[in-house]
C-alpha cells in the first residue's frame, strides 16, 4: 500500500486541464440562472444524481467525471446522497412512467433554490424510447429543466462542460 | 447437428422447423409439466422464460450436456400451469409475462404484479391490452416478530446509482429479510422491438443495459444470424470479442473498487477508476464510442477497428499489467478490507445451482458455467482461457473471481490481437422472405445474456425477448443478506452489482 500511495504523490498527476464551458449551454442557462441565486450559492454546487429510466449508461460517464482524470471536486462541485442537500438535479433516461412520482417526488424534497440538469439524449424527449407506453417522454414534461447536456451517453468531458457552465454564468 | 438427446427428455407434439440453432418444441400441458418435472428434480436449468400473445416459451439448458431446448405452450384459455410453483427461478419472470401478455400462471403462489406498478394507463401492453385496473397498494411478504422493525430504501438511492426498492426488515443491526421491488426503469422494450427494423432493433438492445451494451449487440447479432443461417466474417467476430473483453475489463476494475469503496477503501476505487478510464479511451480510439456502443451489427461490425487503435489496445494491456498485479496485492493483504469481504454476504452453491446463475454470483459459487465456454461461440472456440470457479461464494469470492477473469481476458486479448483475421468486416442482411427465429447466449461481464427473436421475413422484428443474468441473481442477493448486519448490504449489493434496467427492460 506504501508504494502505491508514494507512487500517487511522485509520478506525475493524472487529472487533466478543465474543458471550456459548452457555449450552447451557456446560452440554455443565461435565460434560466439567475444571478442573485448565484451570488447565494457562491461557486459551490451540490449535486443529486436522479436516474429515471435510464440505461445505465449516463450513470457510468457521471461516476466517470469523478475518476482522476475529471475530478470534478477541483469545481467546487459534489455529488450529495440526499435532495434534501442538493442545489442540482442530474436527471437521465426517459422517464419512465414508474418513476414519474419518484423523480417529482425528489424534485419537491430539493430546497430552493434549485436546478435541474437533464443528462443524456432521452432526457430530453425519451430518445429512443419515445413513444413507449412505459415512458413520460423527457424530463422537462416532469420537472422544470434549466439545462440538457446531449449525448447517448454524454462523454465525461461533455458533462464538465455542461456542468462548468452552470458554474461561470 | 440436432442435439437428440434433450429432447428425447422432452416429449413434444411437434418441433419448430425454422428455429435455430437450437430445437423448439410444442408441447400440451401434460409434456409441460413434464419439463417442470426436469427443472424441479434439478435435471435441466431454467435459462429464461417469457411470453408471446397467447404462448409461454421456456428455454432449458441440459444439465450434463450444454445443449438448450426451447420449450412452448400454447395457452388457449390464457392461462398455463405455473413453473415457479414448483421451481422457484420462473416466479418473477411469469410475473412478468402475466403484467406484459396477460398470461396466467395457475398454481403460482406469489400472483402479484411485478414490472407493472399500475401507472401505465393500461394492463398487459403487449397482449390483451385491458383498461388499467382499480390501484393497490403492493403487499410485501410479511416479517413477524417482536423485536423487528422494517427500513424502506428507494427508488431513488444514496448513490449514482439505478432506482429500484429495497425493504428491509431487521432484528436490531441483522437482517431479517429484504425483498426486492423492481420494475421502476421498465421503458417498455419489448414492446419497441415489435415491427422494428434490425437497426433501430440493435440499437434498443445496446440501450438495454449501457454496462453490458456489447455483449447484448453481440447476442442480438447472433441470434440474427442464427435465424438467417448466415454467418459474420471472421474479422468482425474477432473485433466483437475484443470489445466484449475490453467491456468486461472496464466493468470488473469498476465493480472491484467500487465494492473496497463500499468497504470504505477509497485507494482501491481510485487506482481502479484510473484502469477503466484507460480501458473506455481506448475504446475511443478502436471504435469511436466509449462504451462502444452501435458497434456490433447483425451482419458484422459497423465499422472496422481505427488503423491506430490495435496499437492503443497493446499500450492498454501494458498499462495494465504493470498496475493490477501491485491492486491484487493490496486487496490480498488489507486486512481490515478482508475483514469486511470474507464471509460477508454467502450464496450457497446449491441455490446458485438452482437458479441457474451465471457469472461472478454463479462461479463464485460453484456453478462452472461460463457460455464463451459451455456455448463455445465464435471466437472463443479458437482462444485458450480458463474459468475460473470458487465455492466460498462470499464477497471476497467475487471480487476473486472478478481478478482472475481480468487475467483472463487480457490474454484473450492478445490470442486477439495477434490473430485478428482481415477480410470484411460486415456482410449485407438479405430478407429471407420467411418467418424464422434465433436464440443466442453470449457471456456480459456480469453473466449470460439470452436474446430470442422471431423474424418476418423481411428483416423486421416479429417478436424479441432480451433476458439479462440479473433474472437469476436479484433473487439469491435476498438470501446471501440474510443474517448480515445493515451496513454490509452496499457491499454485498455492489459484488452481486446486478442490473436494474437490463432486468426491468
Amino acid at each position: 500500500m506504501r508504494k502505491t500511495l508514494f507512487e500517487g504523490l511522485t509520478h506525475g498527476i493524472l487529472t487533466e486541464a478543465p474543458p471550456r464551458p459548452d457555449e450552447a449551454a451557456l446560452a440554455e442557462l443565461a435565460q434560466n440562472v439567475a444571478q442573485t441565486a448565484k451570488a447565494r450559492l457562491g461557486r459551490s454546487l451540490s449535486i443529486r444524481q436522479v436516474d429515471a429510466g435510464s440505461c445505465n449508461g449516463c450513470e457510468l460517464e457521471i461516476h466517470a467525471i469523478n475518476n482522476a482524470f475529471y475530478d470534478l471536486e477541483r469545481f467546487g462541485l459534489r455529488f450529495v446522497a440526499s435532495p434534501r442537500h442538493a442545489d442540482v438535479l442530474m436527471v437521465t433516461g426517459p422517464v419512465t412512467k414508474n418513476m414519474r412520482e419518484a423523480l417529482s417526488r425528489t424534485y419537491h424534497a430539493t430546497p430552493d433554490p434549485k436546478w435541474v440538469v437533464a443528462v443524456g439524449r432521452c432526457a430530453a424527449d425519451g430518445g429512443i424510447f419515445a413513444g413507449s407506453y412505459a415512458c413520460v417522454g423527457g424530463v422537462k414534461d416532469v420537472v422544470p429543466v434549466d439545462l440538457h447536456i446531449a449525448g447517448c451517453p454524454p462523454s465525461p468531458t461533455d458533462l464538465l462542460k455542461g456542468l462548468l457552465a452552470l458554474l461561470s454564468r | 447437428m440436432m442435439p437428440v438427446s434433450l429432447l428425447d427428455q422432452l416429449p413434444h407434439h411437434r418441433l419448430v422447423a425454422e428455429h435455430w440453432p437450437w430445437p423448439r418444441v410444442i408441447v400440451g400441458e401434460g409434456d409441460w409439466r413434464v419439463a417442470i418435472d426436469h427443472l424441479a428434480s434439478g435435471h435441466m436449468t431454467l435459462l429464461g422464460l417469457w411470453g408471446e400473445p397467447g404462448t409461454v416459451h421456456m428455454a432449458l439448458l441440459g444439465g450434463s450436456s450444454n445443449e438448450i431446448a426451447v420449450v412452448s405452450f400454447e395457452c388457449e384459455s390464457g392461462a398455463f400451469p405455473s413453473v415457479g410453483a414448483r421451481h422457484p427461478p420462473a416466479r418473477r419472470p411469469e410475473r412478468a409475462a402475466c403484467d406484459l401478455f396477460g398470461l396466467r400462471a395457475t398454481g403460482t403462489a406469489d400472483a402479484r404484479p411485478w414490472l407493472d406498478h399500475g401507472v401505465w394507463g393500461l394492463r398487459h401492453p403487449l397482449g390483451t391490452r385491458q383498461p388499467p385496473g382499480e390501484a393497490a397498494p403492493y403487499p410485501f411478504l410479511p416479517a413477524e416478530g417482536e423485536a423487528l422493525h422494517q427500513i424502506a430504501v428507494g427508488p431513488v438511492h444514496a448513490g449514482i446509482i439505478e432506482p429500484g426498492h429495497f425493504r428491509f426488515t431487521t432484528n436490531g443491526e441483522h437482517l431479517v429479510r429484504l425483498e426486492q421491488r423492481l420494475g421502476y426503469v421498465h421503458k417498455g422494450i419489448e414492446g419497441l422491438l415489435a415491427g422494428a427494423s434490425l437497426d433501430k432493433a440493435v440499437e434498443l438492445a445496446c440501450r438495454t443495459s449501457g454496462d453490458s451494451a456489447v455483449a447484448y449487440a453481440f447476442a442480438f447479432a447472433r441470434a440474427v444470424e442464427a435465424a438467417l443461417n448466415v454467418d459474420a466474417p471472421p474479422h468482425a467476430v474477432y473485433l466483437r470479442a475484443l470489445m466484449a473483453e475490453l467491456e468486461r475489463l472496464a466493468n470488473h476494475f469498476g465493480d472491484i473498487g467500487a465494492i473496497c469503496n463500499d468497504a470504505s477503501f477509497a485507494l482501491m476505487h481510485a487506482q481502479t477508476g484510473i484502469l477503466r478510464e484507460r480501458c473506455l479511451r481506448a475504446a475511443m480510439v478502436c471504435f469511436g464510442h466509449r462504451l462502444m456502443m452501435d458497434v456490433i451489427v447483425p451482419g458484422g461490425v459497423a465499422r472496422d477497428i481505427a488503423p491506430e487503435g490495435l496499437a492503443q489496445v497493446r499500450a492498454l494491456l501494458e498499462d495494465i499489467r504493470k498496475v493490477f498485479p501491485r491492486l491484487i496485492e493490496l486487496y490480498d493483504n488489507t486486512a481490515s478490507l478482508q475483514d469486511r469481504t470474507v464471509t460477508t454476504g454467502i450464496v450457497r452453491p446449491d441455490y446458485a445451482r438452482q437458479f441457474g446463475a451465471g457469472g461472478y454470483v454463479g462461479r463464485a459459487s460453484g456453478r462452472a458455467f461460463d457460455a464463451r465456454r459451455n456455448l463455445s461461440y465464435a471466437p472463443y472456440s479458437e482462444l485458450s482461457f480458463e474459468v475460473p470457479v470458487l465455492e466460498a461464494g462470499d464477497v471476497n469470492a467475487r471480487v476473486w473471481i472478478r481478478i482472475r477473469e481480468v487475467e483472463q481476458s487480457l490474454s484473450l486479448i492478445e490470442q486477439i490481437l495477434d490473430r485478428l483475421p482481415g477480410g470484411e468486416h460486415r456482410i449485407s442482411i438479405d430478407p429471407s422472405g420467411r418467418i424464422c427465429e434465433g436464440i443466442a447466449l453470449t457471456e456480459a461481464f456480469r453473466g449470460d445474456v439470452l436474446v430470442w427473436l422471431r423474424l418476418d421475413g423481411n428483416n423486421r422484428i416479429v417478436r424479441c425477448h432480451l433476458r439479462d443474468a440479473s433474472w437469476f441473481q436479484w433473487p439469491l442477493l435476498e438470501a446471501a443478506v440474510e443474517g448480515n448486519i445493515v451496513a454490509d448490504f452496499p457491499l454485498c449489493n455492489k459484488s452481486f452489482n446486478c442490473s436494474y434496467s437490463g432486468h426491468d427492460l
